[in-house]
């Protein structure tokens, strides 16, 4: 279980990393490693050469503003749920983060290097598809900003072009007051979830939700925004017919049957999934709307 | 060929190695440094732990390009020069925290980082700590117990280096 | 102080056994100085990969080479012809069996014909790196011609089935009946007969490191084999047939290993395969075993379908058993064949049975070859023979731990003969042990009584917890014997060589100890030589949790002779009676007065020298030799009890709580025991939840990755509570039984009972191993749709636990 041979970048800019890309047949961008290394050691993947991006500093870091935040492609993982500012503005990130693999693995796996992967049953493009955020990408024809819903654009198949590289993530931040949830279900801790349901929601202070953002992980092809959930709880109570309803219409879902189980059965979980972290969310709502 | 250069437990160490060589076997088959294992070589046993600038790393899924000027710390680094073990050895040892000795390495370096950031870990976060990391021998409650009781003894003594 | 009488030589020490006493292997291991079989490193080494099957049963058409031959730093690529000069031959030995010869199941030191699994080995690539050895390995060209697979046991039995391997007449390796008693006459007059068919999955070993082997040539052409093998002895026995070496051509060296578990029991093809092409190279070569070949190479274990009937009194008591066991062996049986034997004699394990006929069919597949992984059979036997307890339990409406207290042999009965012979020939005899008071106490310690409360509550609030218990006893310490040769140094510490096989588990600590104490030295001062045949000629190595008995009997027995000797010498120079003598400290004191000989100046007069007296009455050389032997067993028993909570949307099963008593007789070091047994129930617990060796119906597997296959982690377990009695074997000198399966055998069994107790309310029975979330959960939905009654829906309820 050793590499097949490649040829080895490490630029020291992005345009230089974009010009290595553009020129070079069959090659891989390196950042984090920790699903490409893996599949190389394996030999499940043969590239002719790795463009190592560790190098480009510029595309670590999370800066916050009130109207957005940006988190850079490389920024660790780790870093990510580590960080007190970003955890205070959007704690979501904490608690998808602690979900991500270990530790040895979070130090080094990069929010960038997790999206393009696009594993759905992992976290992060999950987290990203519920904030609908833009996804940066720098190329030869210049930098663009990809809506998540376009990015995601099949079973591990991120839209960028081989000679792109992702460089941030940005989205709006949600009011203070909102109340969030992350629970997925996973063999084993650190493990890919069976089903993830990540929940954001604001409520007023009659405990009206008046916005509401489901994302379920694990049961498809690529996470998915759960509309129909979303549409049950908006301008709804928050109470038990509400989340019901959400539940039931997980059925519309597109699921898929694998090697841990079943379509009804990944039903079943995503909707267990939901239930907590809908529970969780609404709670966490009312009680940060009755402190603000 | 890559001329690689750093810097393991304080000591230079320099050797070439080819692109695709992993951190892991470069220290182990080029350094000689054999202490990190291999369990796996898929990133998820963590027999190959080891610190890379201060936080810990599957080496198996890192180049040894990539840790060119870098700072790393292995296995053969924690007891001191005249064999005295480090805490964490001394309290697996104390504690029967290793059998075959495999995963041992990967399970002390992780530990290590740990008790850098919390040097009192629950019994909860030791466990958490080393969810990434596999023992086939031990059941791992030994691991946690030897953990455990170095947190305990470095809080009563309360001497922190 | 031990004071003995006076046939005995008279040791004065704080006694060591007994005692946890820190290891004498952990300081290299936890400093990285351990020395595993990849750290070993050779001047002009080569390294090895091997081209293996990727199909499940092919016909061999044409093997093409010449490409990974050209490729820079590929030394050599080989196949079965060009080894075969320097083998006697192409198909390996029947392994630890003193038969000679091959017999039709064991497998080729390389593939050259037909592939009958996917991973049998086929070429050999030598090259400058294993980066390179891998890189030719990917240029080699085989071209196969499918042929049809057997894949299922049960169905491979048929005469119409696809032939694993088409030398094959039948499928069916062996047939054999175990049994005694009047079966038919048990159920003719039984108040209630109960039946269930049960299945077990396969898992692997997964030692952390993986197998390896280095073959050196060293000057002189003395072949010098390293393996990470827990057989060094068979190893060396079997290379000297296979290569057609003289035994003083020939050394087996085991470094460090790092974890055994069964898998390192078998010799492989690899370890013949490596050593022939060293020869025919003259090159010293190593190939070290990765992650995915263990999966698709190395043993495996457990595949059983088990039929079982059985018929007991109003009273649930046990009056018979009948069935059969279907035992899937692979594609090959490298062994003879002891599994299955072993199952269907150890089934009624603790339990009195008055009548008892299993048929047993033991069945080639087209999967990975299967010998011992930890527990080899008994965690299969003891599932069959603790669900059928529960059985008996759910159908009369008893208390399971009731059901079985009714039929647990007592005290009083032992040593007691059950009715069945051991593999050696001799009676099956438990030695020693009180099951009712190790069920007892270890009830008690898991507040079983207070449980079903517990349950009504919980299941009140929606929660499905549940408990469940299994009892095992397990044979251990298998002879014929292991050897144990005691040395005094010129320098006074003392060494131990022995033919048993060090694999992590703290052997050298263990025999260290007993050895120390009959020395009165500590065991500081004791090192122990094992796993080399050049050092210590006899050996067997390590299965059957046998080792510190077997070895350790041999070691307490020579430490004595030394001791004695040493007194008789010291008697002899000093001309002091030899009851005016005792040993202690290192050291024969003359016990009025001050005067005294070390062990290392009596070793220095014992070596002799030419032209001196040499001490009258005494053998040269202070050292002494023991193979202790025996035909019997040493039976440990356990009794588990396991809480669980199950949430019945996920499928998902969390152990609450883990009580495990274990008698393993005498305990040499008690901290290394209950590492044993923590270790054990961790391995049970994999294989009840989480550990399945997938394979697709064309027999390919399908789990290869630890990603896949999935081995338990420190976050999925509560803390293990162990409790340990201590019923000393009368059947060796040192009064112990092994421990090294006693958790992982009744593991799994204790863990399903715990699952089905808690989806109680949905009227499931669970006969499978392992039973994953999906698994679970469909066995739920099934009852819940056969159910007319549905207990409660989970979603009305507030939210329960976090995952
Ligand atoms: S060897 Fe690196 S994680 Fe297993
Ligand atoms: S001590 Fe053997 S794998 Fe952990």
């Amino acid at each position: 279980m050793k590499p097949p041979p490649f040829a080895y970048f490490r630029p020291g800019t992005l345009d230089e990393a974009i010009a290595i890309l553009g020129r070079t047949e069959n090659a891989k961008v390196l950042a984090g490693g920790q699903s490409l290394m893996a599949m190389l050691n394996l030999r499940y993947v043969f590239p002719d050469a790795l463009v190592d991006i560790n190098d480009l500093f510029e595309l670590s870091g999370i800066e916050i503003a009130p109207e957005r935040i940006r988190i850079g492609a490389m920024t660790r993982q780790r870093r990510i749920e580590l960080d007190a500012e970003l955890y205070e503005a959007m704690p979501i990130f904490r608690d998808a983060l602690k979900l991500v693999g270990h530790r040895q693995t979070r130090n080094r796996g990069t929010i960038g290097g997790s999206l393009c992967h696009l594993d759905p049953a992992s976290e992060l493009p999950t987290l990203a598809l519920l904030l609908d955020a833009g996804i940066e990408t720098a190329g030869p024809a210049g930098v663009r900003r990809i809506p998540v819903g376009e990015f995601i654009t099949g079973y591990m198949m991120p839209g960028i072009g081989p000679d792109e590289i992702v460089t941030a993530i940005e989205f709006a931040p949600w009011s203070v007051a909102h109340g969030h949830a992350f629970h997925e279900f996973a063999r084993r801790h650190g493990d890919f979830a069976v089903a993830s349901a990540a929940v954001m929601v604001e409520r007023d202070r009659q405990g009206v939700v008046t916005r509401c953002a489901i994302a379920i992980g694990g049961i498809g092809s690529v996470p998915q925004r759960h509309g129909a959930g979303e549409t049950a709880l908006t301008g709804s109570d928050g109470g038990p017919d509400a989340i019901a309803a959400a539940l039931e219409s997980c059925a519309g879902l597109d699921i898929l049957g694998d090697f841990h189980g079943g379509p009804d059965y990944r039903l079943s979980v995503a909707r267990t999934m939901l239930r907590r972290s809908l529970t969780a969310a609404l709670a966490r709502a009312s009680e940060r709307t009755q402190q603000a | 060929m890559y001329e690689i250069e750093l810097l393991i437990n304080g000591r230079p160490f320099r050797g070439a190695a080819e692109a695709r060589t992993t951190l892991a076997d470069f220290l182990r088959h080029t350094l000689r440094l054999t202490g990190t294992h291999l369990g796996c070589e898929h990133g998820v046993c963590g027999a190959c732990t080891v610190l890379v600038d201060g936080v810990s790393a599957r080496s198996c899924l890192m180049l040894a390009v990539q840790a060119d000027g870098a700072i790393v710390e292995t296995v053969e680094g924690l007891a001191e020069h005249d064999g005295t073990l480090h805490p964490l050895q001394q309290a697996f040892r104390d504690a029967h925290g290793l059998q075959c000795g495999f995963c041992t390495p990967g399970m002390l370096m992780t530990l290590v980082e740990l008790l850098r950031e919390t040097p009192h870990p629950s019994e909860d976060e030791v466990r958490d700590a080393i969810s990434g990391n596999i023992c086939r021998c031990t059941g791992y409650q030994s691991i946690v117990d030897a953990t455990l009781a170095v947190a305990g003894a470095a809080g009563t003594e309360g001497s922190e280096p | 102080m031990t004071g003995t009488p006076a046939s005995q030589p008279r040791v004065v020490t704080r006694p060591s056994v007994g005692r946890p006493v820190p290891r004498l292997e952990d300081l290299p291991l936890l400093t990285g100085a351990g020395r595993y079989l990849d750290d070993i490193e050779l001047p002009e080494l080569l390294h090895c990969a091997f081209v293996r099957s990727p199909v499940a049963h092919a016909r061999i058409e044409r093997i093409d080479v010449e490409a990974a031959r050209a490729m820079d730093g590929v030394h050599a690529v080989l196949t079965l012809a060009d080894l075969m000069p320097k083998l006697t031959s192409g198909r390996m030995p029947l392994g630890a069996s003193p038969i000679k010869g091959e017999n039709s199941s064991t497998p080729f030191v390389l593939a050259d014909r037909e592939v009958a699994y996917v991973g049998e080995p086929i070429v050999l690539v030598v090259a400058h790196s294993r980066y390179l050895a891998e890189d030719a390995a990917a240029q080699v060209q085989v071209d196969f011609t499918p042929l049809p697979v057997a894949s299922d046991a049960r169905a491979a039995m048929a005469p119409d089935s696809p032939l694993v391997r088409t030398e094959l007449k039948s499928n069916v390796l062996n047939s054999f009946k175990v049994g005694f008693g009047d079966v038919e006459a048990a159920f003719a007059g039984a108040a209630h007969v109960f039946s269930d068919v049960l299945s077990q999955h396969r898992g692997c070993g997964h030692s952390m490191e993986g197998r390896g082997v280095l073959a050196e040539i060293r000057p002189g052409d003395e072949l010098c084999v390293w393996s990470s093998t827990q057989m060094p002895h068979d190893l060396y026995y079997m290379l000297q047939t296979m290569l057609g070496l003289d035994q003083d051509a020939l050394r087996v060296v085991t470094p460090d290993v790092g974890g055994g578990f069964g898998p390192k029991y078998c010799l492989y093809p690899e370890e013949v395969a490596l050593p022939a092409a060293a020869r025919l190279l003259r090159r010293s070569l190593k190939w070290v075993e990765d992650r995915r070949e263990t999966f698709i190479s190395s043993i495996q274990e457990r595949d059983q379908y088990w039929s079982v009937e059985v018929a007991v009194d109003a009273e649930a008591r046990l009056l018979g058993i009948r069935g059969s066991l279907v035992h899937d062996q692979g594609a090959y049986a490298p062994k003879p064949v002891n599994l299955p034997y072993n199952g269907a004699t150890a089934m009624s394990g603790p339990y009195i049975l008055p009548a008892y006929s299993m048929d047993v069919h033991v069945v080639h597949t087209n999967k990975v070859p299967v010998s011992s992984v930890r527990g080899a059979g008994y965690p299969q036997a003891v599932f069959a023979m603790e669900r059928t307890m529960d059985l008996i339990a759910a159908g009369m409406g008893l208390d399971r731990a009731e059901v079985r207290r009714r039929n647990l042999i007592p005290p009083e009965q032992m040593p007691y003969t059950k009715k069945l012979k051991a593999r050696s020939g001799a009676a099956m005899v438990y030695d020693s042990g009180d099951y009712p008071a190790s069920q007892r106490e270890a009830l008690a310690a898991a507040g079983w009584d207070d449980f079903p409360e517990r349950q009504k509550r919980a299941l009140a609030e929606g929660r499905y917890i549940g408990i469940g218990m299994a009892n095992a006893v397990k044979g251990t310490g298998r002879g014929p014997f292991e050897s144990g040769v005691v040395r005094v140094g010129q320098n006074g510490k003392v060494s131990i060589f022995t033919g048993a096989a060090a694999m992590g588990q703290g052997l050298a600590t263990a025999l260290a100890q007993i050895c120390a104490d009959q020395l009165a030295v500590p065991p500081e001062d004791v090192t122990v030589i094992s796993g080399d045949t050049s050092k210590t000629p006899l050996g067997l190595g390590g299965f059957a949790s046998r080792q510190l008995v077997t070895a350790g009997s041999s070691v307490h027995l020579a430490a004595r002779a030394v001791a004695e000797k040493a007194i008789r010498a010291a008697s002899s120079i000093l001309e002091v009676d030899e009851d005016q003598l005792e040993l202690r400290e290192g050291h024969v004191h003359v016990r009025d007065g001050n005067r005294s000989l070390g062990l290392g100046e009596i070793a220095r007069m014992l070596r002799g020298a030419p032209g001196y007296a040499f001490p009258a009455g005494v053998d040269p050389g202070l050292e002494a030799s023991a193979q202790w032997r025996t035909d019997s067993l040493a039976y440990a028993n356990a009794c588990h009890v396991v809480e669980v909570e199950v949430e019945p949307t996920l499928g998902s099963v969390e152990i609450t709580r883990y009580v495990a008593l274990n008698d393993s007789g005498r305990m040499i070091n008690p901290m290394i025991v209950e590492g044993q047994v923590q270790g054990g129930i961790v391995h049970g617990i994999g294989n009840a939840l989480y550990e399945f060796m997938g394979y697709d119906d064309s027999c390919q597997p399908v789990t290869t990755t630890f990603q896949e296959y999935l081995l338990v982690t420190a976050t999925e377990l509560p803390r293990l509570e162990t409790i340990f009695r201590e019923t000393p074997s009368p059947k060796n000198p040192i009064g112990a039984k092994g421990v090294g399966e006693t958790g992982t055998i009744p593991a799994a069994a204790a863990v399903i009972s715990a699952v089905e107790n808690a989806l109680a309310p949905f009227g499931i029975r669970i006969s499978q191993t392992p039973v994953p979330p999906q698994s679970l959960f469909r066995l739920i939905e099934a009852a819940r749709q056969s159910q007319a009654g549905q207990p409660p829906r989970r979603k009305d309820l507030p939210d329960d636990q976090e995952t």
